[in-house]
């Protein structure tokens, strides 16, 4: 069996220690959360970290819960929490359909929403849920924090904009009425990355979306929120004809490439398909349907 | 370094690399060999331990990662000479044949009866999705986890709660 | 149990092979308690079970000796190359490290190549070139594993690269690299012909044919990857020679002699244990380089070595199988008579020709791509070539072959189905051969011992609910939904093999077996066979059970050790049952002969004298004069006066040559629903009839079929070794190599009919392959005739939704 490289750990205590040991070994030391990630790249030795540093005892990283007008869920907060949360269910149950289809359900008992965003995989499914609902993720220093959006997160394939001295700690989904969401994926197989996975959200007032979003996965070098199919879906009253147009929209914007997964044309086709069914859903859901 | 955790029951209190793989750990330094290893990348589920009683692949875990926690391996499984009923299930409906990703596939099934007595064959898909088995077809395995549904005693709950 | 399940030769067998006298039954008929302890045939739980449920197996990696060391192999990172140097001092250095061995260090000692299965030969350790990506290049051996591996990140391999031959199309252009330089005046990269049946008398019925259908199907590269990997531990003693190695390996006894052959090890001194090895479809059959590896490896130092590849190693160095492109033409009238069929294959065997299959049978058993049908004529030729891939060819449940023999056939009738506008079922029902035409020889030479096919076909049909199916299928399609109903029907060829006809480095495929009963009654059987999953000690404990009365749970099964078990060639080719099954029939047999002998003496009446109820001899005409297998047993062991010119003891020894082959044959129905937006393949429904002949124990029967089936979806959905035009493997883990899991495989629907086989002692033919055979047609026949609307008459494996929706687009291309 692949084994990893020599390394150092130690078990942080707090944020705050974390933060110190992480700041202190510098670009040698990594986080482990879940672990799903990064152990099965430091057995290939694709990632030779120097220094580990654990951060499964940060209890106050474990939290969903609402907090006016937001959703705040902690970094640590497993697929596993994400998939049995209530509070999710309600607001946002494009979680529900994402992480249903994330990896398999052992996965599921040890990855984290945090390790997920953090590991930057363009084909990693949560990242695109939280750019359909449009959220924010909270990072922390000694300094103190800064809220940066989906879009300033991902900073390029594998790169966030998490430095050496800091740690993601929550992900921040603000609360607004009329919200329906839902995700698509399409896989080879369960428990395999997305061919192409598609998120959508809309926020409706009097039968017009007054808000929508995008967000896809696998489809190109970053998770990409597609600007464009926003500005499509804003003031506009849900059809069928408006899915498709916005489905149409999404494919222009996005490039995928021909890989083990797929041709380049089957996963602009899936754009297209899945964002169609993801916001039919979203919006029937948006008007209390059970879909 | 050292590291301290409950096995099966037992404390154990060893001295490891911080590498080391608790896979590696259960079976090399405990001399435990009923969990297996299939994979290097997290897929095939044959090394699943219980780990304050959910299956984790141990094979992506370092054993000081699961310091201060239980693990529960499948040598757990038999309490007192008296066999789960996962492991009687598993028995009587022919749900293995080579038995290599069996220990695996029980443990997550002790898992699953735990927090749901009585699940539908769809829920026993998909909470054994992430664990394969070449030779079985999975069917048997379905039918062998409804068994042992059928046949729960309160000395299962003991192994792994 | 049921007199389905355990009707035997000696009640049918013989008229069987000429009526239609086939039991049929589904699963459900032949429940029985879970409690029922038959003797002999019949539903028991396995022996096997018990320490397996309690992870008491004891697997290759289980295996540990005092002072073990461990071995890692230093692999090509690419797919052809010239070695220019090696630097192995840093990792010499390294604290842990005992030793670090080259190809060079090897070839010293003349054992840097080693024969393969096929009368090549393949490199131990690269000396002059790599030829595939991760082929072996040197080997650490250290104090433990983690060390090992470290130490190979320290080795320097200066390489010079080749271009490499990857498309297997291309591989004999005059401009292509010549990969096997190592072999004299070698100027291309051609390994063989091979051709079948009569090339002008097919090309005559060709000529004269209403339709003519011709189409390129492809069965790409896949790897039986059982989810145990390859490995073993040596353990060389240095003063007494003795060699022992705990190995995975379907065939033990096979290995040791090779092992003698090649390394001229004295073959007495040498041990093979094969003890629990992790399933093995074909992939434990070869002798690896990393076996080689650690027996070399404890002879230098002395002291056991274990090595165990990781699964990326299992993937891209071991016995892959398949990856035959075969052109197919198929000849008919326009009523839909079959009149004959021809092919023309392109064989990858990878870079050493490391197929294991008969001397004689350079492509396996691929003769019967006849399959069920009665054909007028019918040509094969094969050419098979070296490419920069691993070597291998022959595994994953393959029958020699006949995965790819019967997926032609079910795929280019299914064809012809398609243009003549038939009913996929009924086109086969019209051209199967007739029960009455059984023994049937083939156009190619095969002799079908046994076969009643119709009601098997019938009996799928109407399990599946076949026509109500064909209605449905019409209201979703008017509805634009894509439903498909795959059929296919095969025939397989197993238990290999007469000896007149088959070995394998001229070791013939006969199987021994040995029983021994004791005083008291309990017996002990060896076998030349080994178990990777299939059951063996329980079958085959049924089997002497059936023969002499012991309770099978009094009957021990030794095998897997070589010391202490009769030669035989092993477990592969579904062979078990046809041939040690048969064999340990017969020993039964003798052995029983003379328990009856006893017994005459026992009772004081002549042999003749004596009737056979299961377990005790009786006097015909009064029963209440009898003495049971038992007392015979102990009145052999014991006191007292024999019958002349009999020995004490109770035992005996055969060696079972078998007259044929046996044919089992199955007809199976798969339900697709595809998705026509994503198109994305739901397999719905599987319903497999299976005729094995006589059934040892039907939950085992079961459980081989419903293996089989779920590697059939992985074949048909998402299995392939893939290389990039480097002839970098794109398959190297289970991320990208893909196997089915609970949730792509339906609930199996299973059934059987049962004809014995009319040679075989107890009427058994091998089932333990059959669905792996039969499965990838059904579901690809499914899937195309669920895109039917699109005008698909064909599309090759793996069918991903990528795949799927390109050829919905009419943008079909070949996996290769």
């Amino acid at each position: 069996m692949q084994v990893p490289a020599p390394i150092e750990y130690e078990r942080a205590t707090s944020v705050a220690h974390a933060i110190a040991l992480r700041s202190q070994k510098g670009d040698e030391a990594r986080f482990i959360a879940g672990g799903h990630s990064l152990l099965p790249m430091m057995k290939l030795r694709l990632a030779n970290p120097k220094y580990l540093i654990d951060i499964n005892d940060l209890e106050e990283l474990f939290y969903i819960r609402e907090n006016g007008s937001e959703v705040c869920i902690g970094a640590m907060s497993r697929h596993r929490d994400l998939l049995d949360s209530d509070l999710l269910a309600k607001h946002f149950p494009i979680f529900l359909d994402a992480e249903r289809v994330i990896a398999d359900p052992t996965v599921r008992n040890r990855g984290t929403l945090g390790g997920s965003l953090c590991q930057a995989d363009p084909a990693e499914d949560l990242s695109a849920v939280c750019t359909a609902l449009d959220a924010s993720c909270v990072i922390t220093s000694s300094e103190g924090q800064r809220v940066v959006p989906m879009h300033d997160f991902h900073v390029g394939p594998y790169e966030t904009a998490v430095q050496d001295n800091e740690m993601l700690t929550e992900v921040r989904i603000p609360l607004r009425p009329g919200g329906g969401s839902a995700y698509q994926k399409v896989e080879r197989r369960a428990g395999d990355w997305a061919v192409v996975s598609a998120g959508a959200a809309v926020w409706i007032d009097s039968g017009i979306i007054v808000d929508g979003r995008v967000g896809l996965a696998a489809v190109g070098s970053n998770t990409p929120s597609i600007e464009p199919a926003a500005e499509a879906l804003k003031g506009a009253t849900p059809s069928e004809d408006l899915f498709q147009r916005v489905g149409e929209i999404a494919a222009n914007n996005c490039s995928p490439e021909t890989d083990g997964r797929g041709t380049a044309a089957y996963k602009t086709h899936l754009v297209q398909e899945l964002t169609r069914r993801a916001l039919r859903t979203a919006v029937a859901r948006s008007q209390g349907q059970e879909v | 370094m050292q590291v301290n955790m409950t096995v099966n029951g037992a404390e154990v209190n060893e001295e490891i690399e911080p590498r080391h793989l608790l896979v590696h750990f259960i079976r090399d330094q405990l001399g435990l060999t009923g969990t297996h290893w299939g994979c290097d990348t997290s897929n095939c589920g044959t090394c699943v331990v219980l780990i304050d009683g959910e299956p984790v692949k141990s094979c992506t875990q370092l054993a000081a990662m699961a310091g201060g926690h239980e693990v529960t391996t499948v040598e757990g499984l038999e309490v007192d000479g008296v066999l789960d009923p996962i492991q009687e299930g598993f028995m009587q409906c022919h749900g293995l044949q080579c038995g290599f990703c069996t220990p695996g596939m029980m443990l997550t099934a002790r898992a699953l009866l735990n927090s749901n007595p009585n699940p539908t064959e769809e829920v026993i898909r998909e909470a054994i999705s992430g664990q394969i088995c070449r030779c079985t077809g999975y069917s048997t395995i379905v039918r062998s986890i409804q068994w042992a549904a059928d046949h729960e005693t309160n000395v299962s709950l003991r192994s792994a709660s | 149990m049921t007199t389905t399940a355990t009707t035997t030769a000696t009640d049918t067998a013989t008229d069987t092979a000429t009526t239609t006298a086939t039991d049929t039954a589904t699963a459900s008929e032949e429940e029985t308690t879970p409690d029922e302890r038959p003797i002999g045939f019949g539903r028991l739980l396995r022996k096997e079970d018990p320490r397996l449920i309690r992870g008491m197996g004891q697997f290759v990696d289980d295996v540990s000796l005092p002072g073990m060391l461990h071995l890692a192999i230093l692999r090509s990172p690419v797919a052809h190359a010239r070695i220019v140097s090696i630097d192995k001092s840093a990792a010499e250095a390294h604290p842990n490290v005992v030793a670090v061995i080259t190809g060079e260090d090897l070839a010293a000692q003349g054992l840097a190549w080693m024969p393969t299965l096929s009368n090549d030969v393949q490199a131990v350790l690269a000396t002059d070139k790599v030829r595939f990506q991760h082929q072996e290049v040197a080997f650490v051996v250290a104090t433990d594993r983690y060390s090992a591996r470290d130490a190979l990140e320290l080795i320097e391999v200066d390489y010079d690269w080749i271009d490499p031959v990857v498309d297997v199309r291309s591989a004999l252009d005059q401009d292509s690299p010549v990969i096997r330089d190592d072999l004299e005046n070698k100027a291309d990269n051609h390994i063989f012909d091979w051709e079948t049946g009569d090339e002008a008398a097919t090309n005559e019925v060709f000529e004269r044919a209403d339709v003519v259908v011709s189409e390129e199907i492809v069965y790409p590269r896949v790897h039986p990857a059982p989810m145990g990997t390859c490995g073993c531990g040596a353990n060389v003693e240095r003063v007494s020679g003795q060699v022992t190695l705990w190995c995975t390996t379907q065939a033990p006894h096979a290995h040791r002699t090779v092992y003698a052959l090649v390394a001229g090890l004295p073959e007495h001194k040498i041990r093979v244990i094969a003890p629990d090895i992790g399933g093995g479809f074909g992939n434990k059959v070869p002798i690896y380089p990393g076996y080689v590896c650690a027996i070399v490896a404890s002879l230098v130092i002395g002291k056991p070595v274990k090595w165990m590849e990781d699964r990326t190693e299992n993937l891209v160095s071991t016995g892959f199988a398949r990856d035959y492109v075969m052109k197919a033409d198929i000849a008919a009238t326009k009523d839909g008579r079959i009149l004959a069929i021809r092919t023309n294959v392109l064989a990858d065997h990878g870079a050493f020709n490391g197929v294991a299959a008969p001397v004689k049978y350079p492509a396996g058993f691929f003769g019967v791509f006849t399959g069920s049908y009665d054909l007028e004529a019918a040509h094969a030729k094969m050419t098979a070539v070296y490419t920069n891939k691993a070597p291998g060819g022959v595994a994953y449940a393959c029958s020699f072959r006949i995965t790819e023999a019967v997926y032609l056939v079910e795929r280019i009738v299914d064809c012809l189905a398609y243009e003549l506008d038939m009913d996929p079922a009924e086109l086969r029902l019209k051209n199967f051969i007739k029960p009455e035409q059984f023994p049937y020889e083939t156009k190619t030479g095969w002799v079908y011992d046994s076969g009643n096919y119709e009601p098997a076909m019938r009996k799928a049909m109407d399990m599946a609910g076949y026509a109500e199916l064909r209605r449905e299928q019409v209201e979703r399609r008017a509805r634009g939904e894509l439903m498909g109903i795959g059929v296919a029907f095969f025939t397989e060829a197993v238990g290999a093999g007469p000896r007149k006809d088959m070995d394998i480095l001229g070791l013939g495929m006969a199987d021994g077996c040995e029983l021994r009963v004791h005083p008291t009654g309990k017996a002990i059987v060896r076998l030349s066979v080994k178990t990777q999953g299939q059951g063996h000690e329980t079958t085959f404990a049924q089997i002497v059970s059936e023969e002499i009365g012991i309770p099978p749970e009094d009957i021990e099964v030794i095998h897997g050790d070589t010391d202490n078990t009769p030669f035989g060639l092993g477990t592969y080719g579904s062979r078990s049952t046809p041939v040690s099954g048969a064999a340990a029939a017969m020993v039964t047999r003798k052995v029983r002969d003379k328990a009856q002998i006893i017994a005459s003496g026992m009772l004081e009446v002549s042999v003749a004298d004596l009737e056979w109820t299961k377990g005790a001899f009786s006097v015909k005409g009064d029963p209440s004069k009898s003495v049971t297998i038992q007392e015979i047993a102990m009145k052999a062991h014991g006191a007292g006066d024999l019958p002349d010119g009999i020995e004490g003891g109770l035992e005996a020894q055969i060696c079972y040559n078998p007259e044929n082959l046996t044919y089992p044959f199955g007809a199976y129905i798969c339900v697709v629903d595809v998705d026509p937006g994503t198109a994305v393949v739901k397999v719905r429904r599987f319903i497999a009839v299976d005729d094995c002949g006589t059934q040892i124990n039907p939950m085992i029967v079961e459980g081989q079929v419903h293996g089989g089936l779920a590697d059939g979806v992985g074949m048909a959905l998402m299995e392939i070794i893939g290389f990039d035009e480097d002839g970098n493997c794109t398959s190297s883990s289970l991320m990208d190599y893909l196997i089915p899991t609970a949730l792509e495989t339906p609930d199996w629907e299973t059934g059987h009919t049962v004809t014995p086989s009319p040679h075989h002692p107890i009427g058994a033919k091998g089932i333990g392959e059959s669905a792996t055979v039969g499965s990838p047609p059904a579901i690809v026949n499914a899937i195309v005739d669920a895109l039917k609307p699109f005008g698909v008459r064909h599309a090759d494996m793996p069918l991903t939704p990528s795949r799927v929706w390109e050829t919905m687009q009419g943008n079909h291309t070949p996996p290769i």
